[in-house]
């Protein structure tokens, strides 16, 4: 691979020995993919996990000096400050979550602390190249606004953050862009719930999991919620990082140029019934209930505002959990949808991924949510769910079940 | 003694005994104590990759499960020693780069059909090298 005189000075140490070791193993990744040169970005989104590996990375290149030079924003640990009225954690867990904050705090990145940053504070335009970790992230930038990014760990977008650089390979080259699998979708799709079950649909019906699929067949208009969730799934199903929607997305103006000109690899069409399959596979249709979780990824104003009309001025029956963003929160007070919430005995909580030693006092138990992500990740804490679209899920927290 | 080319993705060289696997792996679901794959169904299930060189297509998995996963095997001192793999991820490379462990891929279809579980083979990243005894 070709380096710049600039990037060889970072990785002789010129510049310091964070930036040093960012750039050595961002060499051997680019190497590795054969990439022939490093580019330049000018954003990233690092998803901070408040696990062990995520902490030992981030303290080991605080250790030897150095800032990003580009801010990363992050995602959500959890908000301890919140959670200690209601729970006890652990000298432990709380030594991990202190050490991480202050980490990343001190290795400059942009406290966000939300998985949702391309709805609301790092936002890419056409084209742009950029280093997103982050599952519902990668599909959004890359598929709705036409940004670059590959799919980047956790670790490999702090390096990028570093160096302010990435090697150039993948979807970061305007021929590996191109579509590879027609998908005709004939099942009705109206819902934003139906999208969750479309993008976990895509990949449990394609052979390979990294695919990029070209969706003819959808509504007109579809909101940014629907997108937010196809994007989820696919990624969290699959390994699905960008997908065209044929006269929606900004690389799909028609099926040619979603294909590049290409022949589609494979044909496939999603019918009703192959989302039944999907949802079955997931989800039993009823019972009861002990508690409602929702924000994988992070809910917005939008959907807070469905909770609430559905809600009205009854109470729930069982406890009832949002994770959102500061400014979803700031919004929800300004409108008057947090007193709604918080009088029916529910919750808004900032700054909290649902896959964190926070919801431990769930564990064994059965909950209700909209995210198939969010049913999945949690099962290795021994917690389990119903999936429900959001209005559904939010009768059953009332009912005390979901009917 | 065969020798067979292959490419580097993370250096080093590492000598052990080889467990393949049909499937994708993802480290998390894999128990950090002795090794063993606890995912259900999987080819692994049950086995232990445990200071061995493992021989898979490839690795699956969010970026924060897979390098959690690997640091947690290191932390017991049962992780992998090398991976021969046919299909890079950035997930994967990236993390196998951090935690030191010898990648390569691109190896000749002929070794595929000459190895089996437990035979002994010697990775060398840093020359594109994989000889067996």
């Amino acid at each position: 691979m070709k380096l710049t005189s600039e990037e060889k000075d970072m990785l002789a140490g010129k510049y310091g020995e964070g930036i040093a070791l960012a750039m050595e193993i961002q060499q051997a990744i680019g190497e590795a993919f054969e990439a022939e040169r490093m580019v330049e970005i000018s954003r990233v989104h690092v998803a901070l996990s408040n696990q062990e590996a995520d902490l030992w990375f981030v303290e080991k290149l605080l250790k030897k000096g150095n800032k990003c030079r580009i801010s990363p924003t992050v995602n959500p640990p959890y908000n301890l400050e919140y959670f200690k009225n209601y729970i006890e954690f652990t000298q432990e867990e709380v030594d991990i979550i202190e050490r991480t904050r202050k980490a990343y705090r001190e290795i400059g990145a942009t406290l966000t602390y939300n998985c949702t940053p391309y709805l609301e504070n790092n936002i890419p335009r056409f084209k742009e190249v950029v280093a997103f970790s982050e599952s519902s992230a990668t599909p959004y930038i890359n598929s709705i606004y036409g940004a670059r990014t590959n799919r980047e760990s956790a670790q490999s977008a702090l390096c990028a953050a570093m160096t302010g650089r990435v090697p150039e390979y993948g979807l970061l080259l305007e021929e590996n862009r191109r579509g590879q699998v027609l998908v005709e979708v004939e099942a009705k799709i109206k819902s934003d719930f139906d999208y969750q079950l479309l993008g976990y649909t895509f990949p449990r019906m394609n052979d390979y999991h990294d695919t990029i699929p070209v969706f003819v067949g959808l509504p007109d208009k579809i909101s940014s919620e629907a997108l937010m969730n196809l994007g989820a799934q696919l990624n969290t199903a699959g390994a699905v990082s960008l997908y065209h929607i044929v006269g929606y997305t900004p690389e799909a103006p028609n099926i040619k140029a979603a294909f590049q000109n290409h022949q589609p690899r494979n044909k496939m069409v999603i019918k009703d019934e192959d989302i039944q399959e999907t949802y079955s596979s997931i989800s039993d249709k009823k019972g009861e209930i002990d508690f409602a979780l929702f924000g994988c990824p992070h809910l917005t104003i939008k959907q807070i505002e469905q909770i609430v009309n559905v809600l009205g001025s009854r109470k729930f029956s069982v406890p009832f959990w949002v994770c959102v963003s500061n400014l979803t929160k700031s919004l929800a007070r300004k409108m008057g949808y947090l007193d709604t919430i918080k009088s029916a005995g529910g919750h808004l909580v900032t700054e909290t991924c649902i896959d964190q030693p926070c919801w431990k006092f769930l564990s064994g138990k059965k909950g209700v949510t909209d995210s198939p992500k969010c049913a999945y990740y949690t099962k290795r804490r021994n917690m389990s769910f119903y999936i429900a679209d959001l209005s559904r899920a939010t009768e059953a927290a009332i009912k005390g079940e979901l009917r | 003694m065969r020798r067979y080319r292959c490419h580097k993705i993370a250096k080093g060289k590492a000598k052990g005994e080889i467990v393949i696997s049909k499937d994708p792996l993802c480290f998390y679901l894999v128990d950090p104590k002795d090794g063993q794959v606890i995912e259900k169904n999987h080819d692994l299930e049950g086995k232990s990759i445990a200071n061995k060189i493992i021989v898979f297509p490839g690795g699956k998995g969010s970026s924060v499960v897979q390098a959690d996963g690997l640091y947690q095997l290191q932390q017991e001192n049962n992780a992998p020693i090398g991976m021969i793999i046919k299909y890079p991820d950035t997930v994967l490379v990236a993390t196998s780069i951090i935690m030191n462990i010898p990648l390569v891929d691109k190896v000749d279809e002929d070794f595929y059909s000459i190895i089996e579980d437990d035979d002994v083979i010697e990775i060398n990243a840093d020359e594109s090298i994989i000889s067996i005894d």
